[in-house]
This record gives structure tokens, sequence and C-alpha cells, in this order.
């Protein structure tokens, strides 16, 4: 019970960090990713942001054995570069420069596009769920 | 253009970071947004309770920003309706794939100095990067 209030309150956290921060708007995201035009560098403060309290911070968790309400840290165990890891980062990066979006600042953008009515945000999540979908069933 | 906005990006930035050290130190999970999401649509059991905790908390935080500064937050899509449900499956399919997007390699995965998610993100910002260039060049 603690966990799932622990997660709900890290997740408002995160989505009030990336309202906040002006992510959710694809073309502050484009405006950094367009290092050849107008470039805006606010992503890189955003990154520069959170690991400047994740860096540290890490540091510190894994000194512990375990985390506080849980029973061990779930962590990712490969350790070798694949061609899964290049392949789909590239994808997702090419799917990044077309919209603006990455998962969790699409996710955000519901709330403003459930306002105001801006169908390609719901069309972008509609088909980002369907491709991670897609994903499962080739794998 | 948009603005360069330094400090609210890095506002954002430290409220993403602590989110993700509270999901650490607490629940020991990293807080991935793909990894999430995509583990919401998976069909055996995984951790669905956190993780939709998590996702709705996100529609939270942002929820919170609109109450507390009176304003929704700016979305603004440039893409077309088709070029936007391409994205969408690309970012899906290859998050899914490279296991994991801007939260999890970028924030968490670099903050634990992991080889693979330096990687990954140099991947995904170079094609990212590379994809508006190419994309500014053809309108």
């Amino acid at each position: 019970m603690l966990r799932l209030i622990v997660a709900l309150f890290s997740g408002a956290l995160f989505g009030l960090g990336l309202a906040v921060s002006g992510m959710a708007n694809p073309q502050k995201v484009i405006g950094f990713l367009d290092v050849a035009g107008d470039w805006d560098p606010t992503l890189a403060f955003v990154m520069g942001g959170a690991l400047l309290v994740t860096v540290p911070a890490f540091r510190f968790i894994f000194g512990r054995r375990r985390p506080i309400l849980a029973e061990d840290f779930e962590l990712p165990t490969a350790k070798e570069v694949d061609t899964r890891l290049v392949g789909g980062s590239a994808l997702f990066g090419v799917g990044w420069g077309l919209s603006g979006f990455c998962p969790g600042p699409a996710v955000v953008a519901l709330l403003p596009a459930l306002a105001t009515g801006i169908v390609p945000v719901f069309a972008f999540v509609a088909a980002m769920l369907a491709g991670m979908v897609i994903y499962q069933w080739v794998s | 253009m948009e603005e360069f906005t330094p400090v609210s990006g890095l506002v954002g930035g430290l409220l993403i970071g602590l989110s993700t050290a509270l999901m650490m130190v607490l629940n020991g999970r990293i807080a991935g947004i793909s990894g999430i999401v995509g583990g919401l649509l998976a069909r055996k059991g995984s951790e669905v309770g956190w993780r939709a905790m998590f996702a709705a908390g996100l529609l939270l935080g942002a929820f919170a920003y609109v109450l507390a500064s009176g304003e929704v937050f700016p979305v603004r899509v440039q893409a077309s309706l088709p070029i936007m449900v391409a994205a969408g499956l690309f970012v899906g399919f290859g998050t899914r794939l490279g296991s994991g997007c801007t939260s999890g390699h970028g924030v968490s995965g670099i903050a634990r100095l992991s080889r693979r998610s330096i990687v990954a993100t140099l991947v995904f910002m170079g094609t990212a990067i590379l994809t508006v260039f190419v994309t500014g060049q053809l309108l």
C-alpha cells in the first residue's frame, strides 16, 4: 500500500517537473534538437537538473543493501551494448525528432490536449501504445 | 521559436530528479516512463499496481501545475497527423526494443553510469537531431 502511494507521489512529482520545465511542449523539445537553427538549450538544463539530484542520490542509495520499502533494487542486468539497444534507440530518436515527444511528455500533454482538443497528441499516444504492443507481439 | 527558459528548465529537472531518487530509495524501481507504460500493457503479471499509480501520478502532477499556475501549459504540435502517428509507433516500438527512453536511459541510466544507457542516450539524441535537421531541410 505504502509503495503504491510512493509511486503515485513520485509520478506526480515527475509530471509536475515535466510541466514546469516546458518539456511537455514538443515545440520546445524540437527547439533543443534543432542545433543548426535557433537553438534552445532548455532541455539540457532539464536533464542537467535531474542528474544533479540523481547522480549523488544514486551513489548514496546504492550504498544501501536494499530499498526502504521493497525487498530489492530491480535494476537491468544486461551489460553489453547490442544491436537491439542501438537499433531501438535509433528508431526512438527518429520518432522523437519527428514529433518532439518522448513517452513522459506525451502522457503529460494529454491533459492540455483534453482541455483544448489537440487531436495529434491523442494520435501520438495511441500510436505509441500500439508500438509497444506490436513490440510484445514480435518479441 | 520558443525562448530559452533555463530557470524553469532547471527547476523542472530537479523535480524529475527528486521523483527518480524517491522511487529508487523507497521502492527500488527505476522511474523510466517507457518501461512503466510498457509494463502496463504486458500480458503477464509485471507489477501493474505501482506502474498504474505512477502513470496516474504523471497526470495528477500536470493537473496540480495547472491548478497552481491558473493556466494550461502550452503544447504546440508542428507535425501533421500522419507524421505524429508514425512517430508514435517509432517511439513506442523503439523505446521497448532499446529498453528505455529519455528518463530510464537519460536520467536513471546515466546516473548509474550504465554504459548501455550512455550509448542509448547518445544514439537517440543523435538520430533525433539528425531527424530535425533533415525535416528542417525538406520543409
